[in-house]
């Protein structure tokens, strides 16, 4: 049990897709304008990455070296349009504030990362720890990155009002902002896990 | 188990299967869910008309399809339940910043903006997918009320005509802004082009559209 426990810990902060890893910069950068949306991009991803480890690791022994490239790339397209077919059908709120960015999880670096780097090397159910914990590692990333946005852009998180809209400063939910703050995030979060270069 | 070698036979049945499996899950989500994104996207459309046509929720719809300039609109006549004409609501659509802005509009007898709503888009969230609110009353950029043959609906920073543009354009997002002005006006020309509700079946263009005559009480 202790291994499934570390493969989570290591996925949420050991190696933290946005802020060790530096993986799925796209989504990160244009999702995060407010937390809402981060929140929402990290657990669409994260349903993804699970079933699409899961998967893989199931049929690492069968797909020929030569081929696992596109096999994979087949499996995560398909976990995408069936995850933007039932947001369409069930929650359209959702589907329509991220629009644009659930296609574009089938190229998420972090999603064929982890089936290169973990599930075609390790079992059905170490992979979905790690699918889990990458996962929640990448909406809890993009969660804390959108909220810093939105705070200091907007002077709201989750759209409550802390301070008044008009001293936010808009850069930072313009494009400029997520670079700023993924910068300083990730200066703080290694100074917290104690890296020295 | 051994890995699978790289034989050209091997690569051909698991790309082909992986094919079949994936191309058949697709398909049967795609059946599943079918209906409920054809009930969603309806049920948006009957909820729209019903708010930009100023709340009245007992109102009968006539859809009319309207071509200007090349483009399609759907125009739909509404009358409350005691047959007196309210307007039209204009289904419109243009490319805006991200992809298609689709755009519902109702206008009075006269033209003037009753309410709007946007029944799809892909703006960039936190930017140009506050169109939603932005124009509406008490927005920043309210176009309620206004009217496309009087006022120059355009952003602030455009003019036509030697007439500088009366809305404010929503911050950091002009082409959403003018995307969305954009199919208003188009909106307006559509549905000036179908009244009066009356006599819409001379107009030469008008073809029968999907009728949706979507009595509101019994979606309820």
């Amino acid at each position: 049990m202790k291994k499934y426990i570390d493969i989570l810990i290591n996925g949420l902060i050991k190696e933290n897709p946005v802020f060790v890893l530096v993986l799925g910069m796209c989504p990160t950068l244009a999702t995060t304008s407010s937390a809402i949306n981060g929140l929402s991009m990290g657990l669409a991803t994260c349903f993804v990455l699970i079933c699409s480890n899961l998967v893989i690791s199931l049929i690492k022994n069968i797909t020929p070296d030569k081929v696992h490239i596109p096999v994979y790339i087949c499996i995560i397209a398909t976990f995408v349009t069936v995850l933007q077919m039932l947001l369409a059908a069930y929650v359209p709120e959702v589907n329509a504030s991220l629009g644009i960015f659930i296609p574009l999880i089938v190229v998420n670096c972090i999603i064929l990362g982890r089936a290169e780097s973990f599930a075609s090397k390790h079992g059905p159910i170490e992979s979905i720890f790690d699918g889990i914990g990458i996962g929640l590692g990448f909406a809890f990333a993009l969660t804390l990155l959108g909220g810093c946005r939105e705070f200091l852009g907007t002077g709201k998180i989750f759209d409550l009002t802390v301070f008044p809209e008009d001293f936010g400063a808009l850069m930072f939910v313009l494009p400029p902002g997520a670079f700023i703050t993924l910068g300083f995030l990730t200066a703080i979060v290694n100074k917290i896990r104690g890296v020295k270069n | 188990m051994e890995k699978l070698s790289n034989s050209l036979l091997n690569m051909t049945v698991v790309l082909t299967a992986t094919a079949i499996v994936t191309g058949g899950l697709l398909a049967f989500v795609n059946d599943v869910t079918k209906e409920p994104i054809a009930e969603v996207n309806k049920q948006a459309t009957t909820d729209g008309i019903v708010k930009v046509m100023g709340g009245n929720p007992n109102i009968k719809t006539d859809a009319d399809t309207i071509e200007n300039n090349g483009n399609t609109f759907v125009v739909y006549n509404v009358t409350d339940d005691k047959g007196n004409a309210l307007g039209n609501a204009v289904e419109s659509s243009t490319m805006g910043f991200g992809g298609e802005l689709k755009v519902l509009t109702g206008f009075d007898a006269e033209g003037n903006i009753l309410g709007y709503t946007i029944l799809g888009h892909a703006e960039t969230p936190g930017l140009g997918a506050k169109a939603t609110d932005w124009f509406q009353k008490g927005g920043k950029g309210d176009i309620i009320g206004k009217n496309p043959a009087k006022n120059n609906l355009m952003v602030s920073k455009d003019e036509k005509d030697g007439k500088k543009g009366e809305v404010d354009a929503i911050t950091a997002s002009t082409i959403t802004s003018r995307a969305f002005l954009k199919t208003v006006n188009e909106a307006y020309e559509a549905s000036a082009k179908s009244a009066p509700a009356t006599d819409c079946n001379t107009q030469p263009t008008v073809a029968a559209a999907d009728s949706v005559n979507a009595n509101v009480e019994e979606a309820k």
